[in-house]
């Protein structure tokens, strides 16, 4: 199993039934892919869509069904289409139960930075601003260091996606709780120690004497 | 009897250069390909494109950013098209990066008659430069002005001849949201249907908000 299946074996455990998540583009997508089967998550297509299905069945791709990076997808029975105001409705408004984003840095203070390395890389925001702002709960599935250098700051040094203190970072090291105590280390990946946590964060890290082994989905 | 219908040709002749345009759409789904491709055709320049993205080269509002016809951008997101952002970085295009909810509420804001949205979207970033923050009921918003453009090009699934428009799954996004905010609103559809076809409960945008409408694609030149 590599890194980024780890992330998302572990973010999809906190998926729970009868609630609508959102997941961003690229590995929170595949999250979806790990739920326990037959367990009835909603996903939001931030483009406009309720009951998203991440691959659409062989032989059924319309070109008017796709997600929010323009991949085409498949819609489960009981989804609904609509506007972007509704889908920013739903995300701002608090009726979002969890959004999965990547993350470039997160501080001390749990605050998201993913949206843009000025002078380098400038994509643009998308809905990460609002998602990060409105939905219930925020995850942030990301490798826990870039080049070996550490991605939780004590303070980010990129522009933020929001002020709003995030909920849990899963990297391939460790599940993080961002609290207003500050970042509580919950668990760590199999074969990392609390020390090789530590060392790869610049932030400081609450964590208990014994710190357990991160669980993940089979 | 009365209808909206004129050949794509027509429609887009009326779009001068430097004209301010709304293009429905979410990385070129649902966005009005025939008439996006004869803007191209048509070799207009310096226009302003209010969209969600840029699609990627060559498909959807690409085409237009690869015919160097924009000079400048609103839009949400440009990761997916390599060609804006070489254009962007060499000066050649301006772009103002919207969070994707404060776009949709801007432009709904034009539409409807409002004076603008305060919306928590932005506080404390870079995106608050330079804007009011308000504080109600202790809590902090952006004071985000309402944006409307001269034309509003809008793809649909059917289309009446009076010009009432449904859509298709994700192919709606923010083409009802545009057809209120465009001074002119010119609106494809994959098919136009005679008056009555389309229930009224089913109609998303209303017909007296939709100017002309592009006549169907000829098949075999019939």
């Amino acid at each position: 199993m590599d890194d980024k299946e780890l992330i998302a074996r572990r973010v999809a455990l906190e998926l729970t039934a009868g609630t609508l998540v959102n997941l961003g583009i690229g590995l929170p997508t595949t999250v979806a892919r790990y739920l326990k089967s037959g367990m009835d998550v909603l996903f939001q297509a931030e483009n406009g869509l309720i009951g998203m299905d991440p691959v659409p069945e062989p032989g059924m791709v319309d070109e008017n069904l796709a997600d929010a990076g323009g991949s085409f997808i498949g819609a489960v029975p009981g989804a609904c289409a609509f506007d972007s105001c509704v889908s920013f409705g739903l995300i701002r408004g608090g009726h979002l139960d969890v959004t999965v984003l990547g993350g470039l840095q997160v501080d001390e203070e749990g605050h998201l930075a993913n949206w843009t390395i000025p002078g380098k890389m400038v994509p643009g925001m998308g809905g990460a601003m609002d998602l990060v702002t409105g939905s219930k709960r925020v995850i942030v599935a990301m490798t826990h260091t870039a080049k070996g250098a550490p991605k939780i700051l004590k303070r980010c040094t990129l522009p933020l996606t929001s002020i709003r203190r995030i909920d849990l970072i899963v990297t391939d090291m460790a599940v993080i709780e961002a609290t207003e105590e500050g970042l509580v280390l919950r668990e760590l990946a199999p074969g990392v120690t609390k020390e090789q946590v530590i060392a790869a964060t610049e932030a400081t890290l609450i964590a208990a004497h014994v710190v357990p082994e991160m669980v993940i989905s089979a | 009897m009365f209808h909206k219908v004129i050949s794509l040709t027509r429609a887009v002749e009326k779009i001068p250069d430097g004209a301010s345009v709304m293009i429905g759409g979410f990385m070129g789904v649902g966005s009005p390909h025939r008439l996006i491709g004869e803007l191209v055709r048509q070799n207009r320049r310096h226009l302003i494109i209010i969209a969600n993205d840029t699609a990627r080269p060559g498909f959807g509002i690409g085409q237009l950013i690869d015919a160097k016809a924009v000079s400048r951008l609103v839009v949400t997101h440009i990761g997916t098209n390599p060609e804006t952002q070489r254009q962007m970085i060499a000066g050649e295009i301006e772009v103002e990066l919207t969070p994707q909810g404060t776009l949709a509420e801007r432009i709904r804001a034009a539409g409807f008659g409002l004076g603008g949205i305060l919306t928590p979207t932005g506080v404390g970033t870079t995106v608050a430069d330079g804007k009011q923050v308000i504080v109600v009921g202790g809590k902090s918003f952006l004071l985000e002005l309402p944006l409307k453009a001269d034309f509003a090009l809008l793809a649909a699934h059917r289309a009446d001849y009076r010009g009432n428009l449904d859509y298709a799954l994700t192919a709606r996004n923010f083409n009802p949201i545009m057809a209120f905010a465009g001074g002119t609103v010119i609106a494809e559809a994959v098919e136009i249907v005679p008056i009555g076809v389309i229930p009224p409960d089913d109609v998303v945008t209303p017909a007296v908000l939709i100017d002309y409408l592009v006549e169907r694609e000829r098949i075999n030149g019939r």
